[in-house]
């Protein structure tokens, strides 16, 4: 599977090629003769919200709008505005708080961070920074340890906190004419930034963690979290150290912008640094940049040294008050408060939930299950197919993986823009099922149905007259007529060489152009050449 | 009429007596006769018109819309006015035209209101004088009064006028003069430390800082969030009762406001005093409290005692350190709030073109005066990381003890307190010039700013005339959103004392034909 189709399965955690000829198995990394190094991944993931005004304004959120067409008076930071927080953005961070298994603190508190900059146009972001909604929580991912995917492993990171705070806008830099142009639509619009502790040692389990919080994300809908619509941004801290010893001194990668990436840049960042570290130089706090063309990670412009971000209380927003079934005071309008109890029984299940129901449900691999859930739609796909067949889950997950993906992938389709919906592919395999076609001839159908023109899987096994021979008169004449024309196979056969029986098989399938059912021709042929 | 109330000028309209138009035409005239106060950035005269235009329409067909249709009101320049010009008299807005009004804007145009234009300030609000503004310093009517004139003796000659006119305080200075020399029949100001009260001392009318969150702050451009309230300047105080009822209240744009509606009231003459406890804290007998100011005090107190109240003496003991901790908490918001003018988005940009960076920097320095930029850099410097504890979270320690203070004299049963406004009356202008305007300020906030700091309601009613004849008052700090209680006991104090009127020469002048033209009506 995993060859039929490695362009959809790029973002799949398994699939990573170990860089440079060593494992990430092992927490160690050995190099040259000196003692083995650590490497340690910790990651700052900033979520776009999904809903539908920012933070901390009324304004729109889109994707991709003409530029400064979403920017309301308090965006632009026009004196005299006050922040009023959205709802839905700390419900949406409730729920990732809740998934992730973090406490949720019912009194969070916000604060400014200062710094100046073209695309921030109040000096100062609004984040929380002392007492952040969530804490505490942790993220179960799994990844497999070697390059069949035929092995699992489950690992977990935890989660140090989750905070809500602006995004900003975007500058443009017009180097020609020395412009910089801003674009302030994005400014404001809410974030959830979650800080993972450094548990995790290479690209590749960092890589498997994200793709997990994206799914629980998107299941939740508390982001769209497409890395590349920035809906999802990945930095990570990177260090290594030899065994028994303290940290080292850790790099921030920056600009990194899909998954595949991620796992690169820790990779060769890790690679850099024990380089580095082994030639005699040392490593410096800075912040690197991912270039994806070159492969490697530079150095960022340097930010005039260290920043003082001179964090203070925003006094404009009083305090986040959060409630629960028990402190929820009795007489207060509902619209007015948030429950974290009512949120948690909304909690839709969670992908890890899904996959065990998956398996357990249909019987299919667990890795089959994490390949239904990678794509939007495709368990719902495969769970509809089920209903609507006799077929066993376990073939058709085949027939789901194998030939529904790997066609999609090729046309770069989602499931959503399938030309054959599950209701058809039922539908064939139901005629597959019923042994009224072979499966090629089912192999033929789908071909046939890809062009999308509307033919039912009947249809096309009429007009090509695909159905198997079902007249048995008709079937016994081919093959006695098989029988007739080969008889060197056939002396085979007898002198005790039953292999030959799979070419006369095949003759009797050509003849029939595939409407035959091979293990009726099996039969006949045994019974005919026993006689 | 133009010396009337609010509240007689509103009955006026009713009657018929005086139309919206004719009020605003006498009021933009008068406007221009008392130009040398300087009181006024913009004098909104076209809109003004349209405004009382479609008042008068309102009156004629029998529905206006309140109290407040048709009476001229002024806002200080630190209020966004949608079309009108908002300057925080700096260089920095100098020409801005917010696109939005401030919430106590539109509340008051919603009721039919007359906004006459945008008055004078110090820059972004950090003074105590109203000298420190770009569009120069307000002078306070009073300094071309009988009564200053006369006292300060005989020899008046135009250039001694010239030199001894006084400041009016500060920073809503331009709304406190706006109010004195009757320009307007109320003026919006802002109070952040005692911005308010302070000009309404000096310039003899009655200033209002409401408790923090009554009134919506937005669109009112900050000093300090955490203590700014829109002030309210009217010549009494029955007219404060009438504008905050106006403007109180929960505003979806302003997270910091009370969530219940409120109800608007109407002051009763309070008959009997005897169930009163006025508080008199003796820290507030300050360094530097004139001897005339204190006689002033006792006396006011006596007052309550003679008509029955108790009046004890009660301690608020970490009021000395209110000044300094307000000072650390003031510049460290200053310097965050100032942060968004990079000159990017709007307001002053610089020429400078070298980098991003150094756009920021001349736009910085060309647009803020020495105070602003000097407030900016110490408050920087009070939120850096090795700071932020020794200075910031002490300051917001003490800010807590400073509330405490404050609620446990209000446990104690006292239900108002008592004290000076201001140290002394107001100073001449080239004598205020001689201080820098952090000490200034620090003098001058000493006795009203821990009431920003608790967010207290507090009003300064205009009490007497000191030896030179100039405005002094006094001011009542009332418990958190008891603001009726208080008000009815600075009504009840207001008639005992019964402040003299300002004698102007400009507003006889103007004010006379009408006289003569309704004789009928009669007004103080």
């Amino acid at each position: 599977m995993a060859s039929a189709a490695p362009a959809f399965l790029s973002a799949f955690p398994g699939l990573f090629q170990p860089e440079r000829g060593f494992s990430f198995q092992r927490s160690t990394v050995r190099y040259g003769r000196l003692a083995p190094w650590v490497p340690v991944v910790g990651l700052e993931i900033h979520a776009q919200i999904s809903s539908n005004s920012k933070l901390f304004s009324g304004s729109q959120v889109q994707f991709a709008a003409p530029p400064n067409s979403l920017v309301s008076f308090f965006d632009a930071s026009l004196p005299g505005t006050l922040p009023v927080l959205n709802r839905r953005c700390v419900e949406a961070a409730v729920m990732t708080g809740l998934a992730l298994n973090c406490s949720i603190n019912k009194k969070s508190l916000f604060d400014r961070k200062h710094y100046f900059y073209a695309d921030l146009p109040a000096g100062y972001q609004i984040t929380q920074q002392r007492v952040p909604i969530a804490v505490n929580g942790s993220l179960s991912y799994s990844l497999c340890i070697d390059s069949k995917m035929s092995q699992m492993v489950t690992k977990t990171v935890r989660i140090k906190q989750i905070q809500l705070e602006q995004d900003s806008g975007k500058s443009l830099h017009d180097d020609t004419r020395s412009q910089t142009l801003v674009d302030l639509n994005r400014a404001g619009v809410g974030l959830m930034e979650v800080v993972m502790e450094p548990d995790m040692c290479c690209g590749e389990e960092a890589a498997a963690a994200v793709r997990e919080l994206q799914l629980i994300l998107q299941t939740l809908g508390s982001s769209q979290a497409v890395m590349a619509e920035g809906q999802l941004r990945v930095d990570a801290n990177v260090s290594v150290h030899h065994p028994g010893e303290p940290y080292g001194v850790r790099t921030e990668v920056k600009n990194i912008n899909s998954i595949r990436f991620l796992a690169k840049a820790i990779d060769y960042e890790i690679q850099r640094q024990i380089e580095e570290l082994e030639n005699g130089g040392t490593i410096l706090n800075e912040t690197r940049a991912f270039d994806s063309k070159l492969g490697c990670t530079v150095p960022m412009r340097d930010k005039e040294g260290k920043q003082d971000y001179r964090f203070m209380p925003e006094p404009n927003l009083p305090p986040l008050i959060l409630y629960d079934a028990k402190s929820l005071p009795a007489n207060m309008n509902h619209q007015q408060v948030i429950n974290i109890d009512w949120i948690h029984e909304r909690l839709p299940d969670l992908p890890s939930v899904k996959r065990k129901k998956l398996v357990e449900q249909y019987g299919i691999l667990p890795e089959h299950s994490f390949t239904l859930l990678n794509e939007e739609g495709l368990a719902e796909f495969f769970e509809s197919v089920v209903k609507q067949t006799q077929m066993k889950p376990k073939k058709v997950i085949g027939w789901i993986l194998k030939d529904l993906l790997s066609y999609l992938k090729q046309h770069s389709l989602t499931v959503k823009e399938s030309p054959v919906s599950s209701f058809v592919l039922a539908d064939l395999l139901n005629l597959l099922e019923k042994k009224e076609i072979s499966s090629t001839a089912a192999k033929q159908v789908l071909a046939e149905l890809w062009k999308g023109e509307g033919k039912t899987p009947l249809e096309i096994v009429k007009e090509q007259k695909l159905e198997l021979l079902q007249d048995q008169k008709e079937l016994e004449q081919i093959c006695q007529a098989v029988i007739d024309g080969h008889k060197n196979e056939v002396m085979a056969i007898k002198a005790g060489n039953p292999k030959v029986l799979n070419k006369l098989i095949g003759l009797v399938q050509k003849k029939t152009q595939g409407r035959s059912n091979p293990v009726l021709v099996k039969q006949l042929l045994e019974k005919k050449l026993s006689g | 009429m133009l010396r009337a109330s609010l509240r007689q000028v509103s009955a006026a309209l009713k009657e018929g007596r005086v139309a919206p138009t004719e009020l605003c035409q006498r009021c933009l005239a008068l406007i221009k006769s008392t130009k040398f106060l300087n009181a006024y950035i913009t004098v909104a005269e076209e809109t003004a018109m349209k405004q009382a235009e479609e008042s008068e329409e309102r009156y004629k067909k029998g529905q206006p819309l309140g109290i407040l249709d048709g009476i001229p009101i002024a806002v200080k320049d630190n209020f966004n006015t949608a079309g009108i010009e908002t300057t925080c008299a700096s260089n920095m807005l100098k020409g801005y035209i917010s696109p939005y009004n401030a919430t106590v804007v539109q509340k008051l145009l919603d009721q039919g209101a007359v906004l006459l234009g945008k008055t004078n300030l110090d820059e972004f609000a950090m003074g105590s004088g109203s000298t420190d503004g770009v569009f120069g310093p307000v002078r306070n009517p009073w300094s071309y009064s009988k009564q200053y004139k006369e006292k300060s003796g005989p020899k008046s000659h135009p250039e001694d006028e010239e030199s001894n006119w006084v400041i009016t305080g500060g920073s809503s200075g331009g709304s406190a003069a706006a109010v004195a020399s009757f320009t307007c029949f109320a003026a919006l100001g802002s109070d952040t430390g005692g911005s308010t009260r302070n000009p309404a001392a000096h310039c003899g009318v009655v200033g209002l800082k409401p408790t923090y969150g009554l009134i919506s702050r937005h669109g009112l451009i900050p000093l300090v969030n955490s203590m700014d309230v829109p002030g309210i300047l009217t010549r009494c105080v029955d007219d404060a009762a009438v504008l905050l009822g106006s403007l109180a209240g929960h505003d979806p744009k302003d997270s910091t406001t009370i969530q219940d509606d409120f109800m608007p009231f109407e002051l009763h003459n309070l008959a009997d005093v005897s169930k009163l406890s006025i508080g008199i804290p003796k820290e507030y007998h300050a360094p530097g409290l004139s001897s005339e100011m204190l006689a002033l005090w006792s006396k006011a107190a006596d007052l309550f005692k003679n008509a029955g109240a108790k009046v004890v003496e009660v301690s608020l003991p970490h009021t000395p350190y209110s000044i300094v901790c307000y000072h650390v908490l003031c510049t460290a918001e200053v310097a965050s709030n100032m942060a968004r003018f990079d000159g990017l988005e709007y307001g002053h940009r610089s020429d400078m073109k070298d980098s991003t960076e150094s756009l920021y920097a001349a736009t910085r320095r060309e647009g803020f005066n020495d105070v602003v930029r000097g407030r900016i850099l110490s408050g920087n410097y009070f939120l850096l990381k090795q700071n932020y504890e020794k200075y910031f979270v002490k300051a917001q320690k003490v800010r807590r003890l400073i509330a405490n203070d404050f609620v446990k004299v209000f446990r104690s049963g006292v239900d108002i307190l008592l004290t000076p406004t201001t140290l002394r009356d107001a100073a001449p202008y080239t004598e205020f010039i001689q201080e820098d305007n952090r000490t200034r300020s620090a003098q001058d906030d000493i006795l009203t700013q821990a009431a920003n700091m608790a967010g207290l309601p507090a009003i300064s009613v205009p009490t007497a005339l000191s030896e030179r004849g100039l405005p002094v008052g006094l001011q009542f700090i009332g418990r958190s959103f008891q603001e009726k209680q208080l008000l009815t006991v600075a009504k009840w104090f207001e008639k005992q004392v019964q402040f003299p009127l300002i004698q102007l020469e400009e507003v006889k002048r103007h004010d006379s034909d009408v006289f003569q033209y309704q004789k009928s009506a009669s007004f103080s």
